[in-house]
């Protein structure tokens, strides 16, 4: 009988409670005496003028009049930006949600189910129980391996990969680094990923992994080029290298690809090469060189890369969302007020909200649009790849170029232009 | 003693691969190269990592016995491999199979050449990191799957092929499922020319890499599909037609570009001639008779020998049966497609580059675990 047969619904409604059950149980038994040792031993931080022992904080925790401000105190701290919200957790997040979503979506286009019964619903918690399978899974590091660098590496490369997720905006004001050459940052940071390739591969000590980090340090190099091409002509008519002004821009006139489909098109494939998927994945082509330059990973050294591997692609697609598609541009979609009637302390700003969820949404669509090519394609060889890179591609990034220079001069753009609201 | 200088070496240039037997990208079988930056300069193949001595096996086993060891080798296509079997112990002993039985055996070796084929070209399409083309072939194999395991009993290993005829009739109402899973199949591999062989990138990489010339196919005597893609039309079904195959209208497809396209081609024109093969024997088949010609409880025939063969998913597939009257014969000796395109290996890989090892390897039509035997 199969999954979908046997499946009662009753039966899962009971499993989920039983599930809360226990999950209040432990809380209570465990969680609540652990807050009440934390709570005691560290020090709250001051609430405006008056300062926050336990006592008053857990009142606080009660009254919700008063938990809000708590709350917004919190949101507001470095801590959470770069752990939580634009940072780390929510680049993680979504490259989780893209790891599932890539998974059914590739399924259903072989015609076949992808992951099923792992938390009951489609599979949901396959992704975690993957994650808890690579913890608990040995490291292998090769004898005559360089172990400081083989070790180091892959958190590198996650490391890399979060700096990269800190420079997007994702909504006005939300972004861990506002820096005015934002740009030019992100390409500084893409520039660690050949040097962190070719390290691992190098300090693996073998031939396939050897081989796969030479061929990454050709493809990211042949592909940069166009790369940032294709980001110049958007600094073009935006005028700046800050990321939130090149977003600020675009809603004073118009998304820009709509004036730049080339760059925009080039920008995806050099996307595609960078983030090394199919079909320019020839440095872990398996057919040909086992695995590439993760052959030698193992357990989560291999699992710190391809999350390294997928925050990144959650970056690149943010990245094409802000200079392209017009980064938070939408339509406030939430109301003003969440109950009538009520006059409390605001608790959420529409704005900034809908500019999240159009943010996120169009950053998905760009993801899934990255995925679709791993269905549909082969693996491309070398040599064609570098002849796309170096000829085709740079030729095509510069036509769009032009038209940028041409739209500036033309007063169609720019201070002043004509399609400038 | 001052430092000694030494000069670099041609040698010393060169990185040298093990490719298998735990590679991903060659199956039961490993064949040392070495590289001269991405070129491939030097290959040496080395089969021999799953021999099984099926042929010393058969000496010590009577005829009936020796079926369902015999199909080992190549299980995936197991109808025809016992075929060639059968047809040579029947002309040791000379007997004659039923006119419906023939028919049966060559409908059960068509579907199994369409289970080869269809699993083949799934592994090309990993090979070339296509994983559409993976799961697409090696679902649809099913079809025919489904089909054996009705007609056989078995889903891959069907021991079907009998000396005399085949084992047991056709279940009712096989014909109207077979046509109708041949005219979805045949929906299908249209689906596979759109997102596989029409594909820029496909073709970019496979066409005009690893060139067998005509010539060189025959000097290295190549079989099969890769003789055919060459622009040799040599099909055993043409050329030495056994049971009904001379009364069956139907092209060998070959084609004359002699690349590694050509070589992932032609199977594919197989399967699709496979089909309108399948249908017209369909169509001729007597609707009932004797499937099989009984024989003795230990048959044995007179002292002699035999050499039959037929066209296999690989290409020409022999059996050499030498008989001294007894119930088991005395030798037997396969000659398999596999081994005989493994040949080529070499020729073809040495000059090319090491990205088209995969596409080359594979378009040879080489079944590992056959060609060691």
């Amino acid at each position: 009988m199969s999954y979908t047969e046997s499946f009662r619904f009753g039966e899962f409604i009971g499993s989920v409670l039983w599930l809360v059950f226990w999950v209040l149980i432990i809380f209570s038994l465990v969680g609540l005496p652990l807050l009440f040792v934390v709570l005691f031993y560290v020090p709250l931080p001051p609430l405006g003028d008056t300062p926050l022992t336990p006592y008053l904080f857990l009142t606080m925790v009660v009254d919700p009049t008063r938990t809000v401000p708590i709350i917004k105190f919190l949101i507001h701290t470095d801590l959470f930006r770069v752990a939580a919200f634009p940072g780390f957790m929510y680049a993680a997040l979504i490259a989780a949600a893209t790891i599932f979503i890539e998974r059914k979506f590739l399924a259903k286009m072989q015609l076949r189910y992808g992951p099923l019964y792992v938390g009951k619903v489609e599979g949901i918690l396959q992704l975690m129980a993957d994650g808890l399978k690579l913890i608990s899974k040995e490291i292998i590091v090769p004898a005559a391996a360089d172990k400081p660098i083989f070790w180091a590496a892959p958190v590198a490369f996650v490391a890399v990969a979060g700096a990269l997720a800190a420079l997007i905006p994702v909504a006005p004001g939300w972004v861990v680094a506002d820096v005015d050459v934002g740009l030019l940052a992100i390409f500084a940071i893409l520039g660690f990923f050949p040097l962190i390739t070719l390290l691992f591969a190098w300090a693996s000590n073998s031939k396939y992994p050897f081989i796969g980090g030479l061929r990454a340090l050709h493809q990211i190099i042949a592909f940069e080029i166009p790369f940032i091409i294709a980001a110049l002509s958007v600094v073009i008519l935006a005028g700046t290298l800050n990321l939130t002004g090149i977003v600020e821009s675009q809603m004073a006139s118009y998304w820009f690809v709509f004036f730049l489909p080339i760059s925009a098109f080039v920008f995806y494939i050099s996307s595609l090469a960078e983030l090394e998927r199919i079909p320019f994945d020839l440095p872990e082509a398996e057919s040909e060189i086992v695995a590439g330059w993760i052959t030698e990973t193992s357990g989560m050294i291999y699992g710190l890369i391809q999350l390294g591997t997928y925050v990144k692609l959650y970056a690149l697609a943010a990245l094409f969302v802000v200079l392209f598609l017009g980064g938070w541009a939408g339509p406030v979609i939430f109301p003003q007020e969440i109950l009538p009637g009520y006059t409390g302390e605001k608790i959420y700003n529409p704005t900034t909200l809908s500019a999240i969820f159009w943010f996120t949404i169009k950053t998905f669509g760009v993801i899934m649009l990255m995925l679709l090519p791993r269905g549909i394609s082969t693996r491309i060889r070398i040599d064609i790849l570098l002849h796309t890179g170096w000829y085709k591609l740079i030729v095509l990034s510069f036509i769009n170029m032009f038209v940028a220079l041409a739209l500036i001069y033309g007063g169609v753009l720019g201070p002043g232009g004509l399609l400038v609201r | 003693m001052g430092l000694q200088v030494v000069k670099e070496t041609e040698e010393d240039r060169l990185m040298t691969l093990s490719v298998g037997p735990q590679h991903p990208g060659s199956g039961h079988f490993r064949f040392v190269i070495k590289v001269d930056g991405d070129y491939i300069v030097y290959c040496d193949p080395d089969p021999g990592y799953v021999h099984r001595g099926e042929e010393k096996m058969a000496e010590y086993r009577n005829v009936i016995q020796n079926i369902p060891h015999l199909e080992r080798p190549v299980i995936h296509d197991s109808n025809n491999i016992t075929y060639a079997y059968s047809l040579a112990i029947e002309e040791l002993m000379a007997i004659e199979v039923p006119r419906r039985g023939q028919f049966i055996r060559a409908i059960a070796s068509e579907l199994n050449r369409q289970v080869y084929t269809l699993y083949w070209l799934a592994i090309y399409g990993i090979f070339l990191g296509h994983s559409t083309m993976f799961m697409w072939p090696a679902g649809d194999r099913e079809l025919f799957i489904d089909l054996l395991e009705r007609l056989t009993g078995a889903r891959v290993t069907h021991a079907y092929n009998i000396p005399g005829g085949v084992r047991n009739d056709m279940p009712q109402g096989f014909k109207e499922k077979c046509l109708s899973h041949i005219a979805y199949f045949e929906k299908r591999l249209r689906e596979y020319e759109d997102i596989f062989y029409n594909m820029p990138l496909f073709r970019q990489r496979t066409e005009g890499v690893g060139i067998l010339t005509k010539e060189d196919a025959i000097k290295l005597g190549v079989t099969g599909s890769v003789l055919r893609a060459s622009g040799v039309p040599y099909d055993i079904r043409k050329v030495e037609p056994y049971d009904v195959y001379n009364e069956i209208d139907f092209k060998v497809q070959y084609m004359k570009t002699c690349d590694s396209f050509a070589r992932s081609y032609v199977p594919f024109l197989d399967m699709k001639e496979s089909c309108n093969i399948m249908r017209q024997l369909l169509d001729k088949m007597p609707d009932s008779g004797d499937v099989r010609t009984k024989l003795q409880p230990n048959p044995k025939g007179p002292p002699g020998e035999s050499y039959r063969r037929v066209e296999s998913g690989r290409g020409a597939l022999g059996y050499y049966i030498v008989s001294d009257g007894t119930p088991k014969p005395y030798r037997v000796k396969i000659s398999v497609g596999s081994f005989r395109n493994m040949l080529a290996l070499n020729h073809l890989l040495v000059g090319n580059k090491l990205a088209d090892m995969p596409s080359i390897y594979w378009s040879l039509n080489y079944w590992p675990v056959e060609a060691d035997r």
